[in-house]
């Protein structure tokens, strides 16, 4: 429960005259839920690009599992076991649901050119093993039924559940989420918050970027709240939900 | 998918049946018939090796013929008395494949950055430079003997049986073009169940995935820059055997076969089928290639029989049918006449 997962040293970006992160360091432990919240604009999503790979970093280091994490090329992020979504759902519209999961499978699976054309005996027990997985994880999130579906004609809720079952289908240790119950309404975030539990209970390691305060504060087991591309507290939310800087970046408590 | 019924099994043997015969029948209509279908088969090659770049991978290439002009260069270069080489097909077709799969990765490599308008513009480029390299390599070493081109080109032949000469087999006469046909329908059928494999293939799912996002193809772990040479290469490779067989049949090539319009009117056939989905893109290859030869062959006498003379040049009107035709498709069928996703619920009803 305590060893460390994510270790994010001093990591910092620039854009321009923007500085979108500055010396951001956090540690995540394994099997936790942890939130990353903050005023729009603060650099949540900034930190999650740069983290995995689609953004060069400027300054500092992570380490994942003990490991330097070689940013800056997301495929291999995701082969280190990194795996997310994104805050505007991004799926490959004209593909079906399961499709989309078995896509996700790509970075654990092996098969070329070679054995696509001739259907070698090896290639064939890969694609049906890919085929069983994405199936199982479309029923793990609750989608099954939509799994001939094109991903565009899916409900704006089961989009974001696909979203999740083809960061899954990665393996990942560490599954990042951004803002996963934008848009969703009370039933939805319910049944998200379910799974996002499940998650945790079956191994594995969730971040969390997230605007709904009541969720973040009833599922993380530890927050950290970013400002201006600062982190400003780092607790458990109970503590972090009292801070004096953390009421000040979200009431803007310096107008007084 | 795997199991047809008898009647689909029937369908099929039809259609195999007619595949069959129809260079018989073509042969009574007249030879150049069957060279149009030999042509509109090398087209149907083209369009699927554009289709992988295009319509799966969704990298819009311009320069598309270059392909063509590198595996038809091969094969002359290899088997013509120009350097007095004479190697057998089973050298030359595939190795034309590979030099093209090469100048496909050789074209990729730059542009891995580039999408839409931008890496249009290079391929168009591309395009160019090699059909102006194919003119000018003709000093100080003469190795394309420049505009000239290459004549007697070596042609198809197994053992003793020349594709190129005409021959009689159970009393029935085959032609040349007639034999060719055939080789090319072998040829083309493994294209097709090629490229049908890919589609379904974890490569071929990489491909759509970046056409669709590339960025989320990136976060799902697929390494994008590896995944696009591949397309590239395989695309240009299917080119590449397409130009091998074009220089086999015809026994001369020069630069002016690889012009940009020849890009253009391969892109016209993808798009205008359905890209992304291979009978689609089958049926595009043929109405673009049938449909003006055609044209060409009814618009003198039509002309002839309602005016009493020839009011419009058959080649202006052919163009400008053909050029409304793709306006009225593009505007009522942007997806194309056989589009993919519409295929792929057909699929996906046929599974469930």
């Amino acid at each position: 429960m305590s060893e460390v997962l994510l270790e994010a040293r001093c990591v910092g970006k620039r854009f321009g005259g923007v500085q979108a992160l500055k010396d951001v360091s956090l540690t995540i432990r394994e099997q936790e839920i942890y939130g990353l919240i903050g005023p729009n604009g603060a650099g949540k999503t900034t930190f999650f690009n740069v983290l995995t790979g689609l953004y060069a970093r400027d300054t500092g280091d992570v380490l994942f599992g003990g490991q330097p994490l070689q940013l800056g090329s997301p495929h291999l992020v995701a082969r280190a076991g990194i795996a997310r979504t994104f805050q505007n759902i991004r799926l490959f519209g004209n593909m079906t649901a399961l499709e989309n999961v078995m896509v996700g499978r790509h970075v654990r699976t092996h098969a070329g050119v070679f054995g696509a054309i001739f259907h070698t005996p090896a290639q064939r027990a890969e694609e049906a093993e890919i085929r069983r997985r994405a199936e199982e994880l479309l029923r793990y999130v609750g989608i099954e039924h939509r799994a001939g579906d094109l991903a565009r004609h899916l409900a704006y809720g089961d989009q974001r559940r696909l979203e999740i079952a083809r960061a899954l289908a990665t393996e990942p240790k560490l599954l990042a989420l951004d803002e996963p119950a934008a848009g969703m309404n009370a039933t939805e975030t319910a049944a998200l918050r379910q799974l996002i539990e499940g998650l945790r209970t079956d191994g594995l390691t969730v971040l969390l970027i997230e605007h709904d305060v009541k969720l973040v504060m009833g599922l993380c087991d530890r927050v950290a709240v970013l400002d201006y591309g600062e982190k400003i507290a780092e607790d458990v939310p109970a503590v972090v939900q009292k801070d004096a800087k953390v009421i000040e970046a979200y009431l803007g408590g310096s107008v007084g | 998918m795997k199991h047809k019924s008898p009647a689909q099994w029937f369908g099929l043997a039809l259609v195999a049946l007619a595949l069959l015969a129809l260079p018989l029948v073509l042969t009574q209509v007249g030879t150049a018939w069957v060279r149009i279908a030999n042509l509109a088969i090398l087209f149907v090659f083209l369009s699927l090796g554009l289709n992988i770049v295009v319509g799966m991978a969704g990298l819009l290439d311009l320069g598309y013929i270059a392909f063509y002009a590198v595996g038809a260069y091969t094969w002359a270069l290899l088997a013509s008395p120009h350097f007095n080489l004479h190697l057998p097909f089973w050298v030359i077709l595939p190795l034309g494949a590979l030099c093209a799969g090469l100048a496909g990765a050789v074209l990729g490599a730059p542009t891995l950055r580039l999408r839409g308008d931008y890496l249009a513009i290079v391929t168009l480029g591309f395009g160019e430079i090699v059909r102006i390299l194919m003119n000018n390599l003709s000093a100080p070493f003469n190795v394309t003997n420049g505009p000239k081109g290459i004549t007697r080109i070596d042609g198809f032949s197994v053992g003793n049986i020349n594709f190129s000469a005409s021959d009689s087999l159970f009393g029935i006469a085959f032609t040349g073009p007639a034999k060719y046909y055939y080789v090319l329908l072998f040829l083309l059928l493994f294209v097709i169940v090629v490229n049908l494999r890919l589609q379904k293939s974890r490569i071929g799912r990489a491909w759509v995935a970046i056409r669709e996002d590339e960025t989320a193809a990136k976060a799902a772990g697929i390494d994008t820059r590896n995944v696009k040479l591949l397309a590239f290469a395989m695309g240009a490779s299917f080119g590449g055997v397409a130009g091998g067989m074009f220089a086999a049949m015809q026994g001369f090539i020069s630069p002016e076969s690889f012009a940009l319009h020849e890009s253009i009117m391969v892109l016209s056939m993808v798009v205008l089928g359905g890209m992304g989905n291979v009978w689609g893109v089958i049926a595009g290859a043929l109405l673009l290639s049938f449909v003006p030869e055609f044209l060409r062959y009814t618009v003198e006498p039509a002309q002839k029989a309602l005016f009493g003379r020839l009011l419009v040049e058959p080649e202006v009107l052919r163009m400008l049918i053909f050029g409304i035709a793709l306006v009225l498709t593009m505007r009522f069928r942007p997806a194309g006449l056989w589009p993919e996703s519409r295929h792929k619920r057909e699929m996906n009803e046929g599974r469930a």
